[in-house]
This record gives structure tokens, sequence and C-alpha cells, in this order.
């Protein structure tokens, strides 16, 4: 599509998007989001980006193939829920330490892999509709 | 042949087999005075205690003589792979198999727990099925093997059903104490049940009449494993478990009857096929058929002697069965050729050959004073004792024996005596590691037959007393007197030394006879399979005609059908007693919904028509907003936004409504008829679901831990990425997989004129 408008904008909403998304992700354990919300936000704000800019801008600026994305959100969850096994607990037993008083556990790596695994499945199926144009 | 260089010394993967098997027989031959003096030894770890499922083994004498058996006999088939192997493709995997092979078959028979002995049982079938399989360039190769697969895959079924029921009637998971709640299990209302299905698994995997087919066919498998399968492994596995499963369910007329008969009749049947072959390796897979019947038929006995008869045969059949393959694979080798009228005179250029040949052969017909010759008046003097129809048995092991003598014959003598015949290959000797297995083997027959009362104490008696579930006093001996089994002894030589004789005449009769038999078991297989794959086929074209339009009918039919019926049925009906009050706002919510629903049919442009479920959708998130689910309502409403968005690309290619695309007129009242009831039965649902009391434990649980528990004040989100992670993980991995068969889905549409 050739609209200035659409790529100016496109621009800075991508842009606010991915943070909104992130803010989603990270929120989500206390207020309404998570990984899954926030990787809809992502996925949305990247193919914005490809409707406005073509499909190969968008692959060119995430550098990283979707599908790839898709696959290490799992091996990230994976990994997160085989951490616990480092104590002895069971599979995605949750791990937490507090350094200044934040809660961070594995829990929270476990939604950054539920994120990719939503933003590299939906972004491998939009590219894939929008090449195939 | 290249027997000279790297690839003579062997594949590495081949020496660790070997060495592996030889520490095997060490461990087991070091267990030997132990287990005989009666104890058994155990080996218990917890697997899934909250089933009973423990991965407990032990070793008892019945354990510990099979355990002999495959590592004693893997050794040498290793040994002998090593040069038979060489050369060929991927030996390293050949090998691999191999041993994955071994140690599934180790672990079956020293399973106590009966969900253990299952999975190495498997094992077995899928091991056994890349080995048939090796040669996987050839289509009859991965026929025959797939073949295998199936039947004993089959029978794999049937045992595990059998286990489960087995347990629930004798209360234990365990075999050994399995084995004392005889009399329970004996007396059980599912006794019949239990008594069917596991001997269709051991059937299968034994390969007994009518099942027998398969076993021939794996033929397609390298001389060294068919060696190891039919000698000491896979088919001895069902009759493993008949030894292991003799004092829980033997004694009744239903297992007396059913082993004897079907022993009998696959004996008999496969040492006349037997006979019949002209290929020295397919006669030889028929006599395995025929051992197994015979070692199925005395297993239907409880008497002592009979018991000890099998045990006895066991060994015996191990010993010169194994080397017999490995004497056929050292004649193919050294003259290309195996089948026995094209073969002749070979003493002479293969005499370490000859000799192995000859002493398991020996020991196959009987001879004294071989270990066969102690197998068979044990046989016969198990058969007279047998409380079926002794005359019956005793009949059944003269004539099966007969045959076997004339099979002996016509392996081992006929390609090595005789005038010499001239082959493609100019006959030369096999190399050591070829012959020396079958020639130890051969002659382990001979010594064992020379010391039997050592053997009978060391590895019979316990193995004897194993099954049985009491200690026994088993006496081997040579001359047992001149009694009836000595005279049926010399009986079956005289028929035996008749029909070898005679063999070229009888084999002619044999194979005109056969060829007028209506169906054989090969043909009943093939045909099952093609009546399957062609009732695959007809549903297929049914249901899944290709037609979006058909699939979602069948899905939506499917579902207002089932859920219907099951509401009816149950009586789950339900008029809710008063009516909510709903504020106005959100009736409006309602119609904007109902509205986005009607849409779709009345317009024809395909975009408005997804506008419409957009519509549908958006509403459905305000009213999780009202009801208090932000986090679904978020969601919902991103979904729908992508949803939309993609759903427009996807039209924007379609090509417009054209012929069976459009439904007609009959096909809208239906489509219509199918919509108002699923619409009401879903609506019933869910007032049923509303007037069943909500079980609030759940709430209450989460709301205490998830700030405790797992530091985080959004429920929904702690569930999911905490308390049921797993069930994300799964998810995720589904979303992950479909994506990446959407993308191979368009990328295949798409490559279609394109090269990449």
């Amino acid at each position: 599509m050739n609209s200035i408008i659409l790529t100016t904008a496109a621009r800075l909403v991508t842009a606010l998007m991915l943070l909104f998304s992130l803010y989603l992700l990270l929120r989500g354990h206390n207020e309404p989001g998570g990984g899954f919300v926030g990787g809809l936000v992502a996925a949305s704000a990247l193919y914005l980006h490809a409707i406005a800019n073509g499909v190969a801008a968008t692959r060119r600026a995430i550098r990283v193939g979707p599908r790839t994305i898709a696959v290490f959100g799992v091996a990230v969850a994976i990994v997160a829920g085989l951490a616990a096994a480092v104590v002895g607990a069971p599979f995605l037993s949750g791990l937490w330490a507090f350094p200044a008083g934040i809660p961070l556990g594995t829990p929270l790596l476990f939604d950054v892999g539920v994120y990719l695994v939503v933003v590299g499945a939906v972004t491998t199926l939009v590219f894939a509709l929008e090449e195939d144009a | 042949m290249a027997e000279t260089g790297v690839k003579a010394r062997g594949h590495p993967l081949g020496w660790v087999f070997v060495a592996f098997s030889l520490a095997g027989v060490m461990v087991a031959l070091s267990l030997v005075t132990e287990v005989s003096s009666g104890v058994t030894l155990r080996l218990s770890v917890p697997w899934v205690p909250s089933l009973g499922v423990q991965l407990s083994f032990l070793i008892d004498g019945l354990s510990l003589l099979f355990a002999l058996l495959i590592t004693g006999i893997g050794a040498f088939v290793g040994l002998y792979a090593t040069a038979y192997m060489s050369g060929q493709a991927l030996t390293g995997r050949f090998f691999f198999y191999l041993l994955a092979f071994q140690i599934a078959m180790l672990g079956l028979v020293l399973a106590d727990n009966i969900i253990t002995l299952f999975v190495f049982w498997e094992l077995t079938t899928v091991t056994s099925y890349f080995l048939i399989g090796f040669d996987h360039a050839s289509e009859q190769a991965r026929r025959k093997a797939w073949q295998a697969l199936l039947v004993t895959g089959i029978g794999g079924l049937a045992l595990l059903a059998g286990l489960l029921l087995l347990a629930a009637a004798g209360g234990s998971m365990e075999l050994s104490e399995l084995a004392n709640a005889g009399e329970e299990i004996r007396s059980h209302a599912l006794y019949p049940a239990i008594l069917v299905l596991l001997l269709v698994g051991a059937f299968t995997k034994s390969a007994q009449f009518p099942f027998h087919f398969w076993l021939p066919n794996a033929m397609a498998a390298p001389t060294p494993v068919s060696a190891y399968l039919h000698s000491a492994t896979m088919v001895k596995a069902g009759i493993y478990l008949l030894f292991r499963l003799h004092p829980a369910l033997a004694g009744t007329p239903e297992w007396i009857w059913t082993l004897t008969i079907v022993g009998a009749v696959t004996a008999l049947w496969a040492s006349v096929i037997a006979l019949r072959q002209t290929d020295l390796k397919l006669a030889l897979a028929y006599t395995t058929v025929m051992a197994l019947g015979t070692l199925t038929m005395f297993l239907g006995s409880e008497a002592r002697i009979a018991i000890a008869a099998a045990i006895t045969f066991l060994l015996v059949h191990a010993l010169y069965k194994c080397a017999l393959f490995l004497v056929v694979g050292c004649i193919d080798h050294g003259t290309g050729t195996r089948e026995a009228d094209r073969l002749g005179g070979l003493a002479r250029a293969m005499p370490i050959t000859t000799v192995a040949a000859a002493a398991a052969a020996l020991s196959m017909a009987g001879f004294p004073p071989f270990l066969g010759f102690i197998g068979k008046e044990l046989k016969y003097e198990g058969a007279l004792a047998v409380a079926s129809e002794p005359m019956f048995v005793a009949a059944a092991a003269v004539i099966a024996n007969a045959m076997m003598v004339a099979v002996a014959g016509i392996v081992a003598v006929r390609p090595f005596f005789g005038p010499a015949v001239a082959t493609t290959v100019k006959a030369h000797e096999a190399p050591l590691r070829m012959w020396l297995g079958p020639l130890v083997l051969a002659f382990l027959g001979l010594v064992f037959g020379l010391v039997p009362p050592y053997i009978g104490e060391a590895l019979v008696q316990p193995a004897v007393s194993a099954v049985l579930g009491q200690p026994e006093t088993v006496k081997l001996a040579l001359w047992h007197g001149l009694n009836l089994p000595l005279l049926l002894s010399i009986l079956t030589m005289t028929i035996g030394v008749a029909l070898y004789f005679g063999h070229l005449r009888v084999r002619a009769a044999l194979a005109n006879l056969m060829d007028r038999l209506p169906i054989t078991g090969n043909d009943a297989y093939e045909r099952i399979k093609g009546g399957i794959l062609w009732l695959a086929k007809v549903q297929t074209a049914v249901l899944q005609g290709g037609s979006l339009r058909r699939y979602l009918f069948f899905v939506f039919a499917a579902t207002t059908g089932g859920v219907g019926t099951t509401l009816i049925i149950g009586d789950a009906v339900r008029w809710p007693a008063e009516w909510p009050v709903i504020p106005v706002y959100e009736w409006g919510v309602v119609l904007f919904v109902a509205a986005g629903a009607v849409l779709p049919i009345l317009v024809r442009s395909r975009l408005a028509a997804i506008g419409g479920l957009g519509v549908v959708g958006s509403g459905v998130a305000l009213i999780f907003l009202f009801y208090g689910a932000p986090d679904v309502a978020i969601t919902q409403l991103l979904v729908e936004v992508l949803f939309l968005v993609i759903m427009a690309v996807i039209l924007l290619k379609l090509p417009r409504f054209v012929g069976q695309g459009h439904p007609g007129r009959g096909g809208r009242t239906r489509d219509l008829v199918l919509a108002a009831a699923g619409g009401l039965v879903m609506t019933l649902l869910l007032l049923a679901v509303l007037d069943s009391a909500m079980s609030v434990h759940l709430t209450r649980f989460f709301e205490a831990a998830s700030v405790p528990d797992a530091h985080g004040r959004n429920i929904v989100n702690v569930i999911l990425v905490d308390f049921r992670a797993l069930d994300t993980l799964g998810e995720i991995i589904v979303v992950a997989v479909a994506a990446l068969g959407a993308f191979a889905l368009i990328k295949l549409r798409a490559g279609r004129g394109r090269s990449s």
C-alpha cells in the first residue's frame, strides 16, 4: 500500500504499540495484561508496519524470522519450566528472587515465552498471506 | 565382498554389542548358583507410585534362563554380524537397533511390574520392526516389516488390556504377586476375557496359528537378525509370557484346551509347510513356528514333566536354531544361494561349517547323546503325562518331530554331502567370526547333552520351579530305560528318515495340495488390511469431501446432536425459575450482537459478512467487560481485530462464489435448521450449567494462594503462567505448530508454478 499518511503514522504507532505490548506483558502478573495479550498487540504492531511499508521491510526490521521467534518462544517456556529442576522441584514450579524487593520469577520468563510464541505464530501467518498476494 | 582392510574389522558399535552381550552373560552366569538354590532377586524403583506402576524387576529361574539365552546367543550373533554386515551401508545403525532390541528383550524377561513388561514388550515390537525392515530400499522388506509390526502391535494392544484386567482381578500390578493369586483370578468373572486378551497378545508375538504368517515373512531381515529373533528373542517373548502367567492362569479347561489345540495345530501345520520349502532359510523359519507350537502345546499342561520338557526344548531349540540360521548365512555367503536344490557336496569346500551344521542338525533331529535327544525323550514323557488328551499330544509331537528330522536332513545334510553342484560363486569357507558362533552353539548342544544332570539342576529345575510356583525337582538323564518314550523316539526317527529320503516327492505332493487351499493366513491379512483401507477411503470421501461447508456441517451437526442427546438423556433441560434483571444498556449490547449475527446471512458481500461477525465478537467482549473480566475482554477484542484483518486479506484472494461454492436453496434451508438447532442446544446447555451449583472450592484456593505463593494479584494470569502452566505450555506449542502448518499450506499453494 502506498500512502504517505499511513507510512508516517505507522512509524510512530508501531513503536508505541510495541512499547505498550511490553508494558502489558510486564504488568500482567498484577493487573490485566500478560504474555498472550501483549503478544497479540505486538503482532498487530508488526502487521501494521508490514501493511504500511511492505513485508520485506518489516522482515528486515525485525531481523529474526517469525517462525524462529515462535519456536524460540516454546524453547524459552520449556527452559523456564526446567529451571525448577535445579532445586529439585517438579517441572514448571515457580522459582522466585527479590532483587530490591521486586519479585522476579520463572513464571515471568514463561510469560515471555508465551509472548514470543504469539508474536511469532501470528506474524508467520500474516506475512505468509501478505507475501502470497 | 570387502573382506580386507578397515571394514573387515567390523563396525565399532558391533564390538560394543558383543562386549555388552558378554558382560550380560558373565552377570547371568554369576547368578546361576544363587538362583538355582531358590533365591529370587528383586530390584524396584518407583515410577508412577500413585498408579501402582513401578520399574520393578525380578530374577528367578525362568528369567535367568531367558536372560542367558538372550545375552549368550546375542554375543555370537553380534560376532557373526561384524563379519556378515561388513561392507554394507548403515552398519552402525544396524548395531544400534540390535543393541536396543537386546536391551528391550532383557527388560521384558526381567520385568516384574506389568506396565514395565508391557513397555519393553512394545519396545521389542518397534525395534524388531526396524531390524526386519533394515533393507529399507526394498519394498518387500518394508511391507514385511510393516506386517510384523501390525500383527504384533495389535497383539500388544490386546496384551495391555488383558494385563490391566488381570491386575484388577488379581489385585496387584506385580507378576510375582499375581502368581500367588491364581485361585482368585481363575474364579473371577473376567477370567475368560483376561485369558482371550492375553492369549491374543502371546499368540501374535509367538506366531501361533492363525497369526503364524508374519514370522516367515520376517525373513526379509538380515540373516543374523533372523537367527537372533527366531532362536532366543522376539518370538520367544510370547512363550515367555505364557510361562510367566502359567501360575496365575493355567489349570482351567479353557487354558488347557486352547493351548493344546492351538499349539498342536501350529506345530503340525508349520512342519508340513516347512517340508514344502526349497529356500533353506524359509524351511528353518517354519520349523521355528513348529517349535513355538510345540512349546505352547506343552504349556497347556500343569504336569511337572511337561513343563520340564518345554523348558528343555526351549534351550535345545535356541541352540540349534541359532546355529542353523547362522550356517545358512555361511552357505549363502560362501556360495551365493540358499536354494536347497542348487546346493550339494559343500563338505569339501566348507569343512568347519559342515561340522557345525551336522552337530546342530543332530541335536535338532534328536539323536543321542545330544541335548536334543533328552529334550525329545522329555517331550514324549511330558506328552503322556498331560491331563487333556495324552495320545493326541503325543501323536502331534511324534508327527511334528518326524518332520523336523526330515528338515534337519534337508538343511544340514543335503547341501554338504552328495555330488557337488556348481554354484555362481565358487564355494568357500566363511571367515572365523562367522563359523565360530554356529560351531560353539552346535557343540554346546552336545556338551550339555553329555552332562544332563548338571544342566537339569542349574538351568531347567529353577525355571520349572519358577513356572509352577513351587520348588520342583527335575532330573535330566540320557538313558531313561526301555520305555514308551524311547519307542516313540525310534518311531520318530524311522518316519523322519523315510520322509527325508522321499522328501522330493513329498514336497511336490504338498505343493500341489497347498496351492488348492482356499485361503492362507497371509491372504486373510491382506484382505483385512485392504478392507480397512477401503473403509477409510469411503468414510473420508463422505466426511471430508474437500468442501469446507461440508466439514463445518458435520462438525456442527455432530456437536449439536451429541450435546442435545446428552442433555435430553441426562434430563438436564432446565428453565430458570426467575429471570435476573438486565439493565437497558446490556440489552443494547445483546441487540447489537444479534444484529451482527444476522447480517452475514442477508448480505452477499463476504467482506460485509466478516464485518458482521466482527460486530458479534466485539459485543461479546463488551459483555465480558460488564461482568468483570477485563483480561478476557482485552484478549477477545484483540483476537477479533486480528481475525478481521487476516480474514479480509484471505477474502481478497478468494474467487467469487462459483459452482458448488454456493449452497443453493435446499442447502440454505438445511443450514438454517442446523444453525437454529445449534443455537437452541447451546442455550439449553448454558442454562443447564447455570442451574447446577458452582463449586467455589477452586476459586477460594486461587484467591488465597495467588499472592503468597505466586506473588501476583491478577489471578487469571497467575493461573496461566504458574498454577496451570503445563496447560499453557501445551497451548503455545499448539499455536506454534498450527502456525507452522498454516505456513506450509500457504507456501505449498503459493509454490505451485514457482520453484522456491
